[in-house]
């Protein structure tokens, strides 16, 4: 408010063209300093905050990844043991194999019924669309801690509403929660459950961007409905998918609430993932290396999804352009 | 009859005589409707059997065959929870959690989003890549270097470590950073001519402009924060730090203390009541901020 004149000086730099005699180097370079010390004090308080709490614990945790670390003693320098060791321990296998299954569940289950959900309010001539959408977007304010008891109660193999009326049409499901074999499609469900309304929206959102003219040709081109679909909805939805399957496949891979609520990992590990892992390993048993390393599998993990994101985004642009 | 008179095509078409969009068979129209009858009772049921459940003797929950609606109401339930729970100083802990975070967010994140939307400074770029390379980082991968720092600052068990690690967030800053950059220039160039200061500019032009985006980013972040588990659960120790959705988690969670169903819906019920109230007062908000983060990717 105080800075009237550096005020005027600051400006996006336009072409000069000439018309003002050249200023000096160094008052230009001045300038440039000024700038960037302004914009560093709007960004201080942010970066610090990122600095402290995100860059340094990647490089703590990088570090203490090729340690010992178990809380006790001085830690020792292994190498890359803990990687080693987590790569062919039994255990860890098959905590990324279960978060590689959850992922595989919960990806195709979450756009398939966010998509259909997504077509079936995507139209003019239904009723009380707005009293739909609210109720289908509703679990999203619910927190995965109290979906999870939710239907553990709704589920439970003696007292659950569910259970019973499942058992009135002939469907006994048992303890799903404590069966090996349905225990991990049981958690992936009530994790559907809880955010397809979130992709829901996302593709509400996407079919709004499909060209209108485009129907209009498929319709006069006396197109079917799903061959309307596949011609001109889903190329229509590309970038929406992209997104959508990325957004996926990250939350997948960094399930833990209703594990944690629900299962605790078993039984018999059969739902152990691998920030489940991360949280036991590291939270429980002290193993700080060995949790650091399972902590950069992950970081790689979403990484590589990160990156594969952006790079069929920017393929995307280049043939729009 | 004269074309001009009458749409013909109207009662053929069931066309709606002021040129609504066409309308499909009403077969169609019923089933579709009643396959978003079927999502809806899918996802609202949970919450209205929370709801009874919380509300129902503790014999009639834990009752075979079950029954969805109870003889009776009563409070039982929550004074149950009470014993187990301190429900009241969690879910002021809750709100002063979450509310601390969205509010040093706010603060934080639109200062930095304002720079980098609307500032021109050397290594915008490449701060710019290097932020959006840092918003790929999982938290959870980051949980025990974290835990480390603030547990050596002493700061487990307070609210100082729940906050201040997630003052600010770099999702937060783009969200609002993508909407700053669409509004157009000629808004502050006028007051950058009469000498308005950059802050003035920011506070007084450009966060006005930015209200939508900065309600969507305190709603994500006030829920997010609310509803999470794992950070609370690892940060406090001391159940009267504790924000709710931990403390129930730990009634509920652990094989060794479980606690009836009527209770743990007791507590779930009021978990997730302020966040209900708030969606519904404030729908369109959460809907078009979710399709507001879909668009930009």
């Amino acid at each position: 408010m105080t800075t009237t004149t550096s005020g005027r000086h600051y400006r996006p730099p336009a072409p000069l063209g000439g018309r003002r005699p050249e200023p000096r180097r160094a008052e230009l370079r001045r300038a440039d300093a000024r700038r960037v010390g302004k914009a560093y004090a709007f960004l201080g308080p942010a970066l610090l905050v990122i600095v402290a709490f995100v860059f340094l614990p990647a490089i703590q945790a990088l570090v203490t990844s090729f340690t010992d670390a178990s809380g006790f003693g001085e830690p020792a320098w292994i190498g890359v043991q803990n990687y080693v060791d987590a790569l062919t321990s039994p255990s860890v296998l098959r905590a990324l194999l279960n978060t590689v299954l959850y992922a595989a569940m919960y990806a195709p289950g979450v756009i398939l019924v966010g998509l259909c959900a997504a077509l079936l309010l995507n139209r003019e001539d239904i009723p009380f669309r707005g009293f739909f959408r609210t109720a289908i977007f509703l679990p999203f304010v619910i927190s995965m801690a109290v979906a999870s008891i939710a239907w553990s109660f709704l589920l439970d193999p003696n007292l659950g509403l569910v259970t019973y009326w499942l058992s009135l049409i002939g469907v006994h499901v048992g303890n799903i929660f404590g069966t090996a074999t349905t225990a991990l499609p049981a958690v992936t469900a009530v994790a559907v459950w809880k955010n397809f309304g979130y992709f829901m929206v996302i593709f509400l959102a996407g079919l709004q961007s499909v060209p209108r003219h485009l129907y209009e040709a498929a319709r006069l081109d006396g197109a079917g409905r799903w061959r309307t679909f596949l011609a001109v909805t889903l190329p229509g939805l590309r970038s929406t998918m992209t997104f959508v399957v990325i957004l996926a496949l990250i939350g997948a891979f960094q399930a833990f609430d209703q594990i944690y609520i629900m299962t605790q990992g078993g039984p018999d590990h059969a739902t152990e993932t691998l920030v489940y892992r991360i949280y036991t390993d590291g939270f429980r048993d002290f193993k700080l290396g060995f949790a650091s390393a399972l902590s950069y599998l992950l970081l790689i993990i979403t990484l590589v999804l990160g990156l594969i994101q952006l790079r069929i985004n920017s393929r995307h642009e280049e043939e729009l352009e | 009859m004269t074309a001009t008179a009458v749409p013909t095509t109207a009662p053929l078409t069931h066309r709606r005589p002021r040129g609504g969009p066409a309308r499909a068979p009403i077969a169609e129209r019923v089933l579709v409707t009643a396959g978003l009858v079927a999502l809806t009772l899918v996802t609202a049921f949970p919450v209205l059997v929370i709801a009874l459940a919380a509300f129902s003797p503790q014999t009639e929950v834990n009752h075979w065959p079950p029954r969805l609606i109870p003889s009776h109401l009563t409070l039982d339930n929550f004074a149950g929870l009470l014993a187990r729970l301190p429900v009241v100083q969690q879910s002021w802990n809750s709100l002063v959690f979450a509310g601390a975070v969205t509010l040093c967010s706010l603060a934080l994140n639109t200062l930095a989003a304002y720079a980098l939307a609307r500032m021109d400074f050397r290594g915008r770029g490449v701060l710019l890549t290097v932020l959006i390379a840092t918003m790929m980082v999982p938290f959870q991968a980051l949980l025990l270097p974290i835990y480390q720092m603030t547990s050596a600052l002493g700061w487990v068990n307070t609210f100082a470590g729940l906050v201040v690690p997630r003052a600010a967030d770099v999702a937060g800053i783009f969200l609002l950073r993508q909407f700053m950059v669409t509004l157009p220039r000629d808004l502050d160039s006028a007051a950058r001519i009469d000498g308005a200061g950059e802050f003035r500019i920011f506070w007084s032009i450009i966060l006005p402009n930015t209200r939508p985006a900065l309600l969507t980013m305190a709603l994500f972040t006030f829920v997010g924060n609310w509803n999470d588990l794992l950070w609370p659960l690892i940060m406090t120790s001391d159940s009267q730090v504790r924000p709710l959705t931990a403390g129930l988690a730990l009634v509920t969670g652990s094989a060794t203390a479980t606690a009836p169903y009527g209770v743990m819906m007791a507590g779930a019920l009021i978990a997730v009541l302020p966040l209900v109230i708030l969606y519904l007062v404030v729908q369109r908000r959460f809907v078009e901020g979710v399709a507001m983060t879909g668009m930009k990717g």
